[in-house]
């Protein structure tokens, strides 16, 4: 039997990958050919920061997370291992003392953190560093895996694969906010982001800077190229980014280092996430179709942890801890 | 508590932002009993459509309080004012014109301008405004019942930064529902407002950002009811000399 995967962004490729390591054929589906826009990992900040985002998120992002650094190496993506720099302009600091008391990490003082990332040094930034965290570049991570996929022999078809067309046989639905036809509990919540040539400026690792409005992470990618992300705003709308947005997203970069004002200004991107109302991801099974969904701003960290439960379920039949739901059999 | 003509059982009214997931913001109404909640539809309408998150906000069984959040003319504000109309199908709406981006201070003479023109076109307006008695007296006569004066700057979490001024503002229009909005950080600032006189509060950051939401929600209503209490009982005149409160008959009035 080939198992049959609706959707080629983060989550439906991981899935693959795991069901292809257990030895099913696997089909993968997609409305566009190829990695791209149009699917919402595109857009990712590809930060492997479980603690960090254990800021705001709940005990399972912290926990299933934190296997996502090992499983995206495995894979042959480049995993940068160099931890967290959360920051804190000098009359923010307020910022940082309330983020310390969440997140587990090292406070910094001020020769620490000048030490650190040099390029940050003397501006009276401070700051905390989270150690166990990585990042990798999210479009090099897929476009990596699809080939590896490939080669391994899985198929990829382009189709719009919408469930209940498929005749027969089990669907594993990863189509993100698509599904909201037939997920009404998922909603979109926006992000928009930038990408950056700055070459005179050396970061080793993501840098998020804490703010009370306009709160900002930098995200290195390697040749002077810098992410900039993201915004968090309630709205499916998928439309260019807004200018507000831009502004406020620019601003907190030139605020982090003036360096910043002569950069490059290459990409400015927006999608929508996909999330549910406690912002968890799900697995629901309804006849013979499979939902993996709403992995909301966690893409990258969570789709490995999720993908492997999956897996674990339809060959060794084991339940998996985010399913919610579970009406059918196969 | 009648704002509008409406009858309220809470005097506590909460924001719908920041909040880490829809579903902690359910849990902070849920465990508050927040009768009003405060939604902001500019950018989530202006990126294309906020529908399920303002569904959840639905949801939540309240009353839905709209604001023009991040307007900086009275032209905006009107606009989305009459945006949120169609969207919400109420005719309230809180009422924030922005004149400082930094301190998020209201721009007096666009809010009056703005509820003006509102007030007019038959809205219920909840003006966000200082505690300046002059601007105060205009929003009235420009038909506002309801008045909203900041404790302090939105998101500061400083309390009241001005006990005088928001102490002779309650004074001088005794009548006219008030409610302070913006600037509380803990519930025994909230506290305190009730307890001079205030009729309501609302806040967004101090819950929404909390470490655990749903009980620093619940604090604030515990808060609030506590200094309503205090204010309707009537409370003592603090005075300078210990009064016992058992008599001394009967012990050496020396010892």
């Amino acid at each position: 039997m080939t198992e049959l995967v609706i959707g080629a962004g983060v989550m439906g490729l991981c899935v693959a990958a795991e069901l292809s390591a257990r030895g099913r054929a696997v089909t993968v589906i997609d409305r566009e050919e190829g990695a791209g826009p149009h699917h919402c990992s595109w857009w990712a900040g590809g930060m492997l920061a479980p603690d960090c985002e254990g800021e705001t998120a709940e005990e399972p992002v912290v926990r299933l997370g934190r296997a996502a650094a090992d499983w995206w190496a495995a894979q042959g993506a480049q995993v940068t291992r160099a931890g967290t720099l959360v920051a804190a302009l000098p009359r923010d600091r307020a910022e940082l003392a309330r983020f310390a008391r969440r997140v587990p990490g090292e406070t910094l003082d001020a020769e620490a953190f000048d030490a650190l990332e040099p390029a940050l040094a003397g501006r009276g930034l401070r700051g905390m560093f989270v150690a166990d965290e990585a990042h990798l570049d999210p479009r090099a991570a897929i476009t990596g895996l699809r080939a590896r996929l490939a080669a391994r022999g899985v198929t990829f078809e382009r189709g719009e694969g919408r469930v209940g067309q498929i005749a027969g046989g089990r669907v594993i639905d990863c189509r993100g906010l698509a599904a909201r036809d037939v997920l009404p509990d998922l909603r979109g919540v926006r992000g928009e982001m930038a990408v950056l040539r700055a070459p005179d400026i050396v970061l080793t690792r993501p840098v998020r800077l804490l703010h009370p409005r306009f709160p900002l992470y930098v995200v290195p990618r390697g040749d002077g190229i810098f992410m900039l992300g993201a915004t968090q705003i309630e709205s499916a709308g998928r439309g260019p980014a807004t200018l507000r947005s831009v502004v406020e997203l620019l601003s907190a970069a030139y605020a982090l280092h003036p360096g910043f004002g002569e950069a490059e200004l290459l990409e400015i991107g927006a999608d929508a996430r996909p999330a549910f109302p406690d912002n968890l991801p799900r697995i629901r099974r309804r006849g013979a179709t499979i939902h993996v969904n709403g992995l909301f701003r966690h893409g990258f960290l969570l789709a490995p942890a999720l993908a492997r439960q999956l897996a674990g379920w339809l060959c060794d039949g084991n339940k998996p801890e985010l399913c919610d739901e579970d009406h059918g059999e196969w | 508590m009648r704002l509008y003509g409406t009858e309220l059982s809470s005097r506590l009214m909460l924001g719908t932002a920041q909040y880490p997931s829809p579903a902690i913001l359910a849990e902070a109404f849920r465990r508050s009993g927040a009768g009003i909640a405060t939604v902001s539809l500019r950018r989530e309408a202006a990126g294309g459509d906020g529908g399920a998150f303002w569904d959840l906000v639905r949801d939540l069984g309240v009353r839905i309080l709209p604001n023009t959040a991040g307007c900086h003319s009275a032209r905006e504000a009107v606009t989305t004012a009459r945006m949120a109309r169609e969207m919400f199908g109420t005719p309230w709406i809180k009422l924030e014109v922005i004149g400082h981006a930094d301190t998020l201070q209201p721009d007096p003479w666009g809010l009056v301008e703005a509820a003006r023109e509102l007030c007019a076109d038959g809205f219920e307006v909840f003006p966000y405004t200082t505690e300046d008695l002059v601007l105060a007296e205009r929003l009235l006569d420009a038909g506002c019942g309801v008045l909203m004066p900041w404790g302090a700057p939105i998101g500061t979490g400083l309390g009241l930064s001005n006990r005088h001024g928001l102490r002779s503002l309650r004074a001088q229009f005794p009548e006219v529902p008030m409610v302070v909005d913006a600037g509380l950080g803990l519930p025994s600032q909230a506290a305190e407002a009730m307890e001079m006189g205030f009729d309501a509060v609302l806040l967004n950051t101090a819950v929404a950002r909390a470490g655990d939401p749903a009980a620093m929600a619940e604090g604030f209503a515990k808060a609030v009811e506590a200094g309503r209490l205090g204010y309707e009982a009537d409370p003592m005149e603090p005075r300078d000399m210990a009064a016992p409160s058992t008599p001394l008959i009967g012990r050496a009035v020396l010892a």
